[in-house]
């Protein structure tokens, strides 16, 4: 069979379809994500015992399994544990959110910890509540420091998306997969799916990029 | 009614005991001046005045608080106690008028232009009103200091702790920041000082106390102490500072 790229214009659109998909559930995943990698990370940095512990347990729980599994207990065993029923598509956000959340956690863990002691010393001894530091003082330095191991997790999320092929979600991946089953183009359609994913990372990187050169880590 | 009360005062990192029930009474207006080998607690005894560090025995009164008391209590200390740190511990992220503004902004809830307008007044109170732009980064160690000074002023302390200030210079640039310690002291500002500078100590000390293991040895008039040192050990310490 001959490497005939003419067929790839033909089945853009069918593929763009897949990527919007892709797209919505990285976004909405990564957004869930970071809010509970942010509350989770802040959690292990400063919370009590207990609140240590929950964190604890749930990074744990999430960075020892595979996200295909993660989705899977989702999409098919959370039904039978709760009565609840889920879509592909929500099953698959929800899965992003959990998954990045745990290794956003210890990312913002590490930025909060990372900052020099004695800038939080000299905050307290002003008088300032310690929340009040870490709103004022630390978060904003942390901020900073978030920034690439934040950029390389959403990337990392993005292409996990990928994955949800196993529950039938119809993105990036899957829509590929399908166009595949009925005309076998293996070359043309796989070369299109990879750039699809390389143009989506391309302009995350950049957007980071962007954001890092307009801030100066200190 | 003194400003500063340790009563039996003591405090332990786990087995290891920092101070030793210290009995101390400052009243305003002193410049106390803490001496003492590494080790012996004068750090951990500054610290425990605005609770950075907890005490684990006895109790330590400041400005009528209990240290005890923690939380909101605590807060109204540590808002009457201004600290100086050994490494200046300035926000990286914000100029010197920032730093200096924050605290009022932050803590006494003043608008921005009013914090400002009174930064101004004490960077140039520190001789750094041309500074007042600069980031940290872009200050020598001895004008971080003073910007450091300026942000423990502004938010109005009845009290200053210095842990030692000026460790972390350069020789020469140690002399500026005792220069407006010194101008400190004559405006009849209460102040805790650690520190190895014996001639600050000889000078603008009213008070010279040398620490050991955890208790204060020698209590009295520098001058008076630095010429006829009372015990072997402080004459021993002071041979090996001066």
């Amino acid at each position: 069979m001959e490497i005939d790229w003419s067929v790839v214009p033909g089945f853009l659109p069918q593929l763009a379809a897949g990527a919007r998909v892709t797209i919505l559930i990285a976004l909405a995943g990564l957004v869930g994500g970071t809010i509970l990698g942010l509350i989770a990370g802040l959690m292990r940095a400063y919370g009590g015992r207990v609140l240590n512990a929950i964190a604890f347990v749930y990074i744990e729980l999430i960075r020892g399994t595979p996200i295909v599994v993660q989705v899977m207990f989702l999409y098919f065993a959370m039904p039978v544990l709760t009565g609840l029923r889920v879509d592909p598509m929500t099953a698959a956000i929800l899965a992003i959110v959990v998954n990045a959340g745990a290794y956003i956690a210890e990312i913002v863990r590490g930025a909060f910890l990372s900052i020099p002691r004695g800038l939080t010393e000299a905050g307290l001894a002003m008088g300032l509540p310690h929340w009040k530091v870490l709103a004022h003082i630390v978060g904003p330095l942390a901020f900073r420091r978030l920034i690439p191991p934040l950029g390389n997790q959403f990337i990392v999320s993005l292409k996990d998306t990928s994955l949800f092929i196993v529950i039938g979600v119809g993105e990036l991946t899957r829509t590929g997969q399908e166009i595949m089953a009925s005309n076998f183009r293996a070359v043309e359609i796989w070369t299109a799916v990879a750039v699809i994913y390389l143009i989506m990372t391309g302009t995350l990187t950049a957007i980071l990029r962007l954001i890092e050169n307009r801030m100066r880590i200190l | 009614m003194s400003i500063i009360e340790f009563r039996k005062t003591s405090k332990h990192f786990g087995d290891l005991k920092v101070l030793d029930q210290v009995d101390l009474s400052i009243e305003q207006g002193e410049v106390v001046v803490l001496i003492g080998p590494s080790g012996s607690g004068k750090s951990t005894l500054l610290r425990c005045i605005n609770g950075l560090e907890q005490i684990t025995g006895g109790d330590l009164i400041v400005d009528g608080i209990s240290v005890r008391e923690g939380g909101r209590q605590l807060r109204r200390i540590r808002q009457e106690a201004g600290m100086v740190f050994q490494q200046f511990n300035l926000f990286p992220q914000m100029t010197a008028l920032q730093n200096v503004a924050f605290g009022p902004r932050k803590v006494r809830g003043l608008g921005r232009a009013e914090a400002e307008a009174q930064a101004l007044e004490l960077l140039d109170k520190v001789g750094l009103k041309e500074r007042a732009h600069h980031v940290p980064s872009a200050l020598s160690g001895g004008q971080q200091q003073r910007v450091a000074i300026a942000r423990a002023l502004a938010v109005r302390p009845k009290v200053m702790l210095f842990d030692e200030p000026t460790s972390a210079l350069d020789p020469e640039l140690k002399q500026e920041v005792l220069t407006v310690m010194r101008q400190l002291a004559q405006e009849g500002m209460t102040m805790v000082v650690v520190t190895h500078e014996m001639s600050f100590a000889r000078q603008v000390g009213t008070r010279l106390i040398f620490m050991e293991h955890g208790k204060i040895s020698v209590d009295g008039n520098p001058v008076e102490v630095i010429t006829n040192p009372p015990s072997e050990r402080l004459k021993d310490f002071l041979q090996h500072v001066e």
